[in-house]
């Protein structure tokens, strides 16, 4: 039989590492090691020393594995990435999705399908969450700032909520703004009089 | 219009790209830049590889060591541009700077022989020091300027890479003695309390490339024209760097949330020279700390980055040398600059070393 391939998940977020790792095991069956502390990343991997190192794409400490793909690296086997392994699409898909695999040398294309599959899949839906969670973000602060502005000329003008708003739109339209840039600009203001 | 999809880390020394685009010599040439932000080199160098961005900011060694097939494989790699000269600052942790204030170091940031004697004769052991990479002009640098003043490497230098963003906590926690690395980063570490500046890599060999555009090498071959129009826009803005009445508008926009994300006043230290070393708030002035846009990509520049990592790890230096020729693209450039009204080119200065060495200058075995 042949032995289980090691693949260390690179993540600094807990969380996050365990459904990576919840995804893999769905995939098949391996030995998984996971590494959350950046500042002993290299030392960690190499103690490791796994087949396999998935980590974010956007994960600033991917330059740290870069000492990993010199033959001088303190691996066993120095790493590539993806690139070298595989069909390039297989290397596109995994790059869009955020996920950047290295790889030891002779590994098999076909070993290697199966990881890159799962680990994309379960990368483009923190994508997605990640898209989500931003958008939301943006639309509680939009909404705070207009609501202050609203009151700001509830105050000023002595007009009631519904009048306010109006106004605030008919000025962004006037202007061809959106309706929160007019509102920011306007708390701006009255920060810079009071 | 093309619209370029570019690729940069937060960094000052990506000013020229930032420039153009706010400023819109990019479309002043016929071409937008879409700007993206990146965390890492290696993701930067990969998003170029499989075109997922047109080109990006690349630190001066990258080209070189992909075509030496070092740090994965990635397409060939060209660079088409120098964005920045210098820039890089070398600092000390807060135990390592006083230990060098004991022995009467004054940190004038003045002079490489001084500091770097100071600093080895603090080492007890390898001096660990960190870089953002390891096929960087920091590393070279360090290698270069430690080495000629006699600590022996590897034995007694172990440089490693780290993220910028981690070396303020790796000099506190005691990993790490020094670092090497282009601003905002050396400021921010002052900032955070965790170290000290010693010597701006200016003063270590002036005029050394920091960062290029790098694009993949078949694109500069096949399809130049949009690659002219921006390397002549980054011209603009680097001719737009170099009057001092820019440097308040310049430093704005740094400071953007979609670029740099870090208080104006900080990215001034860089673009001004005058640097806080120290959490005391000494200050010192660094003249021509960076410059943006000086000259075309050099080959002897190229060449020396390809003998020196060819030497440190065991390749062929000959194979190398030409190897790493081929990557700096100056005709492209050249080309790009002439077709600008009124451009005369400067002749490119022969830089000497701390030490007197010139570039060109093929090492002894």
């Amino acid at each position: 039989m042949q032995r289980l391939l090691k693949i260390t998940i690179v993540e600094g977020d807990p969380a996050r590492a365990a459904l990576i790792e919840e995804s893999l095991s769905r995939a098949g069956q391996y030995e998984l090691n996971i590494v959350t502390d950046m500042n002993r990343l290299t030392a960690a991997v190499a103690a490791q020393n796994p087949d396999i190192i998935l980590i974010d794409l956007d994960n600033p400490s991917r330059d740290a594995l870069e000492t990993l793909t010199l033959a001088s690296a303190p691996l066993e086997r120095p790493v590539a990435l993806l690139v070298d392994h595989s069909d390039a699409n297989l290397t596109k898909i995994a790059i869009e999705a955020g996920v950047s695999a290295y790889v030891v040398d002779g590994l098999r294309a076909d070993r290697l399908k199966p990881i890159i599959d799962a680990a994309v899949a379960r990368f483009n839906m923190f994508r997605q969450m990640r898209v989500e969670l931003a958008a939301t973000k943006r639309a509680l602060e939009e909404r705070k700032v207009i609501d202050r502005a609203k009151g700001l000329l509830m105050k000023a003008k002595g007009i009631d909520e519904q009048a306010a708003y109006a106004l605030l739109r008919r000025a962004a339209m006037d202007q061809g703004r959106k309706v929160v840039d007019v509102a920011e600009a306007l708390v701006t203001t009255a920060g810079l009089l009071s | 219009m093309t619209t370029m999809l570019v690729g940069f880390l937060p960094l000052v020394d990506a000013a020229p790209l930032i420039v153009a685009s706010e400023m819109g010599f990019d479309r002043a040439e016929g071409v937008t830049l879409d700007l993206r932000r990146a965390n890492s080199w290696s993701a930067l160098r990969d998003m170029v590889s499989i075109g997922q961005v047109t080109a990006a900011q690349m630190l001066s060694a990258m080209p070189v060591a992909t075509a030496l097939g070092l740090g994965g494989s990635a397409s060939p790699l060209a660079a088409v541009a120098v964005l920045s000269t210098n820039g890089e600052v070398v600092g000390v942790s807060n135990e390592i700077a006083g230990r060098m204030r004991d022995a009467g170091h004054s940190f004038g940031m003045d002079d490489a022989y001084t500091a770097g004697q100071a600093l080895i004769a603090t080492a007890n052991g390898p001096l660990r020091i960190a870089v953002p990479f390891p096929f960087s002009m920091h590393a070279e640098l360090l290698y270069y300027w430690l080495t000629a003043l006699g600590l022996p490497s590897p034995a007694a230098l172990d440089i490693r890479t780290v993220p910028p963003p981690l070396m303020a906590a790796g000099l506190a926690a005691g990993e790490l003695d020094a670092f090497c690395v282009g601003e905002p980063w050396g400021s921010m570490a002052v900032e955070a309390g965790a170290g000290a500046l010693l010597l701006p890599g200016s003063l270590i060999w002036p005029g050394t490339p920091e960062k290029v555009l790098g694009v993949r090498a078949d694109l500069a071959d096949t399809d130049p024209e949009p690659l002219r129009a921006v390397i002549r826009a980054l011209w603009h803005a680097g001719q737009w760097l170099a009057d001092p009445q820019s440097r308040t508008t310049a430093c704005e926009m740094l400071a953007g949330r979609d670029y740099l994300d870090v208080p104006a006043e900080v990215i001034d230290r860089a673009l001004s020279g005058h640097l806080t070393i120290s959490g005391r708030g000494e200050s010192r002035s660094v003249p021509q700390f960076v410059d943006f846009a000086r000259y075309s990509p050099q080959p002897d520049h190229a060449a020396w980055i390809g003998e020196r990592l060819a030497a440190r790890l065991g390749l062929d230096r000959t194979a190398a040398r030409a190897a790493a020729m081929a990557t700096y693209r100056t005709e492209l450039h050249d080309q790009a600059l002439r077709a600008i009204p009124g451009y005369q080119r400067r002749p490119t200065p022969d830089d000497l070393s701390f030490d007197g060495q010139k570039f060109s200058a093929t090492q002894q075995e």
